[in-house]
């Protein structure tokens, strides 16, 4: 009897203690596959971090330097050590809200074409070269923009332009070709894909009962689009500066295209810079300190413009989702 | 009198009305009918670049194109022939490296954000996932420059690798959370019910069921790291030589698109054609391969 119980007990024991052990295993298996994969993802909260952080102390000798002052000043000057960021920032500015004004416009019309008026079979192809048009390298575009966009604008569009409204501040000068008009317009081709696919996402996620209620008052189809435009507004907004932050990071195909010289003039014949291409073109060129901090301090402004674009965007198209995700 | 004033004006005004209301039909329906055509002629002025830009790609990218291109090294000026095999290899070191320390990164911190992410700091590290995605590529090739180039004291493959890693991390980690995120709950519950650990579903069973997904994720990750120069100039260099080397300076092809591209001889304007053929079909290969391979399998 009392064996019995010995070897009950025994059993229970041993079975109790290895349950125990799998479970605690099983435990430390996810305890370690937590911890794991939380590293990671520390990585990536690490990584911003040290960028903000590498950049700033990068730049150190030029904030000191120079204070405030950078951003204001106009002089951009390796020779004498004089930086000044204004020509780039205002050459960035510029040129991607001239990119906007062809491409919010165009990529509207291409998403409420794909979204209210398309029939199926033309959707698909129509959505698939807007993704090829995406996965194309930027130094394709560039370089299809120095031999074929340039000759095209100097020799037919900005004569052209000149002729007719020379009188104009924005078109005076020789016609270069490269300079700020042809960076605006190849900025524009490149932004067009973000900015309809994304409004086409938003212009689809407004519920049909808002289409439905507008037809069965007698709207016709363009004042249906207006209700449904009237209703992904910020969506849209959110889109536009999606693509605002493309185009004001956009480095390659500007480079090749904007003459790169530090210039500010209202003229979009003449040459240009943006702070993207200064550092394309400068960085392995600088030769001191100063000038290696100053085009750290570049970037730091290039890195600080973008982050709050892209959070002003997301907030937008967020404040949009949020919105329709009770209606359904 | 008055009676017929009266009269005389409500009809003149019926008649009004009438003749408002067919005209504001007229109206409305040409505003319809022209705004529908701007919103076609607007496709259609969006398409015109994309097909200007592969019509010049490929009428002009054939023209060097031969196999000499793919196994020879680039001829001084003035010389005839020369291909472009160190870059092609460089591109392909490049983004070896990069998504050798990219892809771990990001699938982990993907899996994290799907399988406890719903907290503060999963919410935070989404954000900046997102943030990094927007940041510009120029401005990651200067981090890079100031992490591995400065230190090191010379330009490096590894350091154009770091460069296209921190690229590749925000696509990955959000593709691979979001697809996590599509399995099916009841997946997870049939692997736990079986007693599997928690972790060993998620790697064995989640994992694999989104494999595709998060495949096509990598996949684009690495045709955009592919199409990337500016993170290269000023980290990879670039090198006129045959180098397979980590840590010296090495070739790209997209680096060699710009220097060709911007350089006065006519020879090296047509090689960079030739070169961009390359690229944009190597990120279709790259495209295809993945579809393929992940079609095949599930």
């Amino acid at each position: 009897m009392l064996e019995q119980i010995k070897l009950k007990n025994k059993i229970f024991f041993t079975l109790n203690k290895v349950f125990s052990r799998s479970i605690a295993s099983a435990n430390t298996g996810d305890f370690i596959y937590k911890k794991l994969t939380q590293f990671f993802a520390f990585l990536v909260f690490l990584l911003v971090l040290v960028m903000g952080y590498e950049m700033y102390v990068g730049s150190k000798l030029s904030i000191d330097k120079f204070g405030w002052n950078f951003l204001v000043n106009s002089t951009w000057d390796p020779v004498k050590e004089i930086f000044g960021a204004l020509p780039a920032i205002y050459g960035t500015l510029i040129s991607s809200f001239l990119a906007l004004l062809i491409s919010v416009p165009l990529g509207l019309g291409v998403a409420i074409f794909l979204s209210e008026l398309s029939p199926n079979w033309l959707e698909k192809p129509l959505s698939f070269l807007t993704e090829l048009l995406a996965g194309i390298p930027s130094v394709v575009y560039g370089l299809w923009g120095i031999f074929v966009l340039v000759p095209l604008l100097r020799n037919v569009v900005e004569p052209f332009l000149f002729k007719h409204f020379g009188n104009l501040p924005f078109f005076q000068g020789a016609p270069y070709g490269f300079g700020m008009m042809a960076a605006a317009i190849i900025l524009s081709i490149m932004v067009l894909p973000i900015i309809s696919s994304i409004s086409r996402d938003v212009l689809k996620s407004v519920p049909n009962s808002q289409r439905e209620a507008a037809l069965a008052l007698g709207a016709t189809k363009w004042e249906v689009i207006k209700i449904v435009l009237a209703n992904s507004r910020s969506g849209i907004l959110g889109a536009s500066m999606l693509g605002l932050g493309r185009a004001i990071g956009e480095t390659m195909a500007v480079t090749m295209v904007i003459g790169n010289r530090a210039l500010i003039s209202p003229s979009l014949f003449d040459p240009a810079y943006t702070m993207a291409s200064v550092l394309a073109n400068e960085f392995t060129e600088a030769s001191s300190d100063l000038y290696l901090s100053s085009l750290i301090e570049l970037a730091l402004i290039l890195f600080a413009i973008t982050i709050i674009i892209n959070v002003a965007a997301r907030i937008f198209v967020w404040s949009f989702e949020k919105r329709w995700s009770s209606v359904g | 009198m008055l009676r017929q004033e009266f009269l005389y004006g409500v009809l003149k005004k019926g008649g009004a009305v009438l003749v408002n209301k067919r005209l504001n039909f007229i109206r409305r329906k040409s505003t319809n009918y022209v705004m529908l055509s701007l919103t076609f002629l607007s496709v259609v002025i969006a398409v015109i670049p994309l097909l200007f830009i592969f019509y010049y790609t490929i009428s002009k990218g054939f023209t060097y194109l031969n196999l000499d291109f793919f196994i020879s090294m680039p001829k001084p000026v003035g010389q005839e022939g020369g291909g472009m095999a160190n870059a092609i290899i460089g591109t392909f070191i490049l983004i070896g490296i990069g998504g050798a320390i990219g892809l771990p990164v990001g699938i982990f911190a993907g899996i994290y954000l799907a399988e406890f992410g719903n907290n503060k700091f999963g919410s935070t590290v989404r954000f900046l996932a997102d943030v990094l995605s927007g940041i510009p590529s120029i401005v990651v090739g200067v981090v890079a420059y100031t992490i591995v180039v400065l230190p090191m004291h010379h330009f490096s493959a590894f350091a154009g690798g770091v460069a296209l890693a921190i690229l590749m991390i925000p696509t990955v980690t959000r593709t691979t959370e979001e697809m996590i995120r599509l399995v099916p709950h009841s997946y997870r519950e049939a692997g736990l019910a079986l007693g599997i650990p928690k972790w060993k579903t998620s790697l064995v069973i989640i994992l694999k069921s989104a494999w595709k997904g998060i495949a096509t994720g990598i996949l684009l990750a690495i045709a955009r790291a592919a199409g990337e120069t500016a993170p290269l100039l000023f980290t990879a260099l670039g090198n006129r030589f045959w180098s397979t080397k980590i840590f010296q300076p090495i070739a790209s092809l997209t680096v060699y698109i710009y220097d060709y591209a911007k350089s006065p001889f006519t020879e090296w304007n047509e090689q960079a054609w030739t070169a961009s053929l390359i690229l944009i079909a190597l990120i279709s290969i790259i495209s295809l391969l993945f579809k393929i391979l992940t079609r095949s399998k599930y």
